[in-house]
């Protein structure tokens, strides 16, 4: 017998030890799964081992990164710095026009008692490593429970949510891709207003399962929450769809490409307060479209002279100046108004500062009074998703076509030359 | 540690030093966690901890020993992702076992038999863990020819140069 057991005793102990794990295999598929709180007081020891390295590296390697950047690498800074401020023009643009449909819809809600969902609480994290297979699409981030982090918690980025809370220790989180096979997101296509369910796939795809296949799915279609889960908000952008095909079981077989770029990754938001209000009309916070243009766009004088070019643009002077203005060209996109020229030398250079009225402008028109005269001399970009509404067409307003060299006009409230022109966009008259 | 003979050969068997035992695996399971974050790609072909436990089985010799280095190597990486802990201890177990017994019978010091030595485990490697994962878990686990071919050679390349490099901490007996 012990010649036996000294002649296999190597084959004996692999035995032992590969039964010894398929037992703790299925101790833990028999009690939960693949749910790894099961086993939280074993995996604690790896990830305190591993990841104090992970945050010290992406610490070095985040600060000698900011160093070149913020220090060496300023090439093109301030092209960049121009091409932002025409795109905050733009989004400041858009967010009046947003703000109004959400102030409608706000009314709409109140109207029939409804109850929304808003994020009252994010917290930022860094990305400090991964599962290192991918078998197990997880990620880890430096925020744990002392940061106010709990399981189920959603994590997604500016582009779109990421995934979701697995575990939460003490100063890291482990986090679940949505591109897991384990991991379930209730989604809602946009236009088609179609619910399914968002699965990861074995190969790490992101595919949207339970979609019948008698329904027409668009390629292009935008993806987002569907709030069924109870762990995302609804409304979220998931991502787009890339292919549509047939599926098992009658339903359809939808491919999505994710909003967010799961694999390079590196700071994400832990939604860690989720509210429900009734939704109430606020009446006070309405910012009219026409009270921004007026703050940001150059005011026109009441009297265009002929030999004007550009009413709009050489009525400002510099505060207190009497000087008259030098004729500049009359028609200057809206974005090109914030980039350059302070006041002193065009009226539409103090537009650059947001909020801060240039001078001869009155910072808040009377209602019936609309920017619909000044945007003429600053039509905004025909890529701009606000042109279609606040700029009207250019020719409408006499100071696109009048002469140059108008004398100077002091500070007065701009007054629309052409009173019967409504503004467009002005969509909700208070 | 006792010198093995094989076919009248001469095979050296190695130790290692206590930081270099813990140190490197605990090394190759970071960089595998931490380089996927640049290089998400990186997960999909390569493994790190795999090459490490071949590496030791190989160079102790010593089946007792393979076994439980892949078994804590495996056992480690299985705590870093979520699924069930043990399926990577288990491949990893064999593996070790398998690579210590086949260093005892063959010389595998030189780069050509590494080479294969190390695209064969990973292979053995990926279906004991597709095994275990479908039989026992029931997981779904797509299982392609090609991606494992493909990612084979990219960790018997790998393993070529990591072993010359980790030679130089080997110690004789």
């Amino acid at each position: 017998m012990e010649s036996v057991l000294g002649r296999y005793r190597n084959l004996i102990i692999l035995v032992g030890v590969l039964f010894l794990q398929v037992l703790g295999l299925a101790t833990q598929v028999k009690r939960g799964g693949n749910d790894p709180e099961n086993t939280r007081l074993i995996r604690v020891w790896a990830v305190d081992a591993i990841t104090p390295f992970e945050r010290v590296l992406v610490w070095a390697q985040n600060g000698t990164g900011n160093i070149w950047h913020n220090y060496f690498y300023l090439r093109g800074v301030r092209a960049e710095n121009r091409q932002l401020k025409d795109q905050i023009e733009q989004m400041r643009l858009e967010q009046v026009r947003l703000s109004e449909d959400a102030a409608q819809a706000r009314r709409l809600q109140s109207l029939v008692a409804f109850k929304e969902q808003f994020i009252s609480r994010t917290v930022a994290a860094q990305v400090i490593g991964s599962s290192g297979s991918d078998l197990s699409r997880t990620i880890y981030i430096d925020k744990g429970e002392s940061a106010g982090i709990k399981r189920d918690m959603a994590v997604m980025t500016a582009d779109g949510i990421v995934g979701k809370v697995l575990v939460a220790y003490a100063s890291v989180s482990q986090v679940l891709l949505i591109s897991d096979q384990s991991s379930g997101v209730g989604a809602l296509l946009e236009k088609t207003r179609l619910q399914g369910v968002l699965r990861g796939t074995a190969n790490g795809e992101v595919v949207l399962e339970r979609v019948m296949s008698d329904e027409q799915v668009p390629v292009g279609e935008t993806v987002l929450t569907s709030g069924g889960d109870q762990i995302f908000p609804k409304g979220l952008p998931i991502g787009i769809v890339t292919k549509v095909g047939n599926g098992k079981d009658l339903f359809l077989n939808i491919k999505v490409k994710p909003a967010a770029d799961l694999s390079k990754l590196e700071e994400v938001l832990v939604l860690v307060e989720n509210k429900e209000r009734q939704a109430t009309a606020e009446e006070n916070v309405h910012i009219r479209a026409s009270d921004i243009l007026a703050q940001r766009l150059p005011s026109v004088p009441d009297k265009p002279a002929e030999a004007s070019p550009a009413a709009g643009t050489t009525s400002g002077t510099a505060e207190g100046s009497t000087k008259p203005a030098v004729a500049k060209p009359a028609i200057k996109p809206a974005g090109a108004a914030s980039t350059s020229t302070p006041a002193a030398k065009t009226p539409s250079g103090a537009n650059s500062v947001p909020g801060a009225p240039a001078s001869g402008i009155s910072a808040k028109p009377a209602e019936g009074t609309s920017a619909g005269t000044p945007v003429a001399t600053s039509a905004p970009k025909k890529s701009s998703p606000a042109a279609g509404t606040t700029a009207p067409d250019p020719k409408s307003g006499p100071s696109s076509t009048a002469p140059a060299s108008a004398p100077p006009k002091p500070a007065q409230p701009s007054t629309p030359p052409d009173s019967s022109q409504p503004p467009a966009g002005e969509s909700s008259p208070q | 540690m006792p010198i093995t003979y094989t076919s009248g050969e001469q095979v050296e068997v190695y130790r290692f030093s206590i930081p270099v035992t813990i140190g490197v695996p605990l090394l190759a399971l970071f960089v595998q966690a931490f380089i996927p974050l640049r290089f998400p790609r990186f997960a999909v072909y390569f493994d790190l901890p795999l090459l490490v436990t071949i590496f030791f089985a190989m160079a102790r010799r010593n089946p007792i020993a393979g076994l439980f280095t892949g078994a804590a190597i495996g056992l480690a990486q299985d705590m870093l992702g979520h699924n069930p802990i043990g399926l990577y201890g288990i491949a990893k177990t064999v593996v070790g076992y398998g690579a210590s017994s086949l260093g005892v019978k063959l010389d595998v010091e030189n780069a050509g038999a590494r080479f294969l030595v190390t695209l064969a485990f990973y292979l053995i490697h990926s279906a004991v863990y597709f095994t275990v994962a479908r039989g026992l878990v029931n997981m779904t686990q797509n299982w392609s020819w090609l991606h494992g071919i493909l990612a084979g050679l990219a960790n018997a390349f790998l393993g070529v140069v990591l072993f010359f490099l980790l030679d130089k901490f080997k110690q004789r007996t």
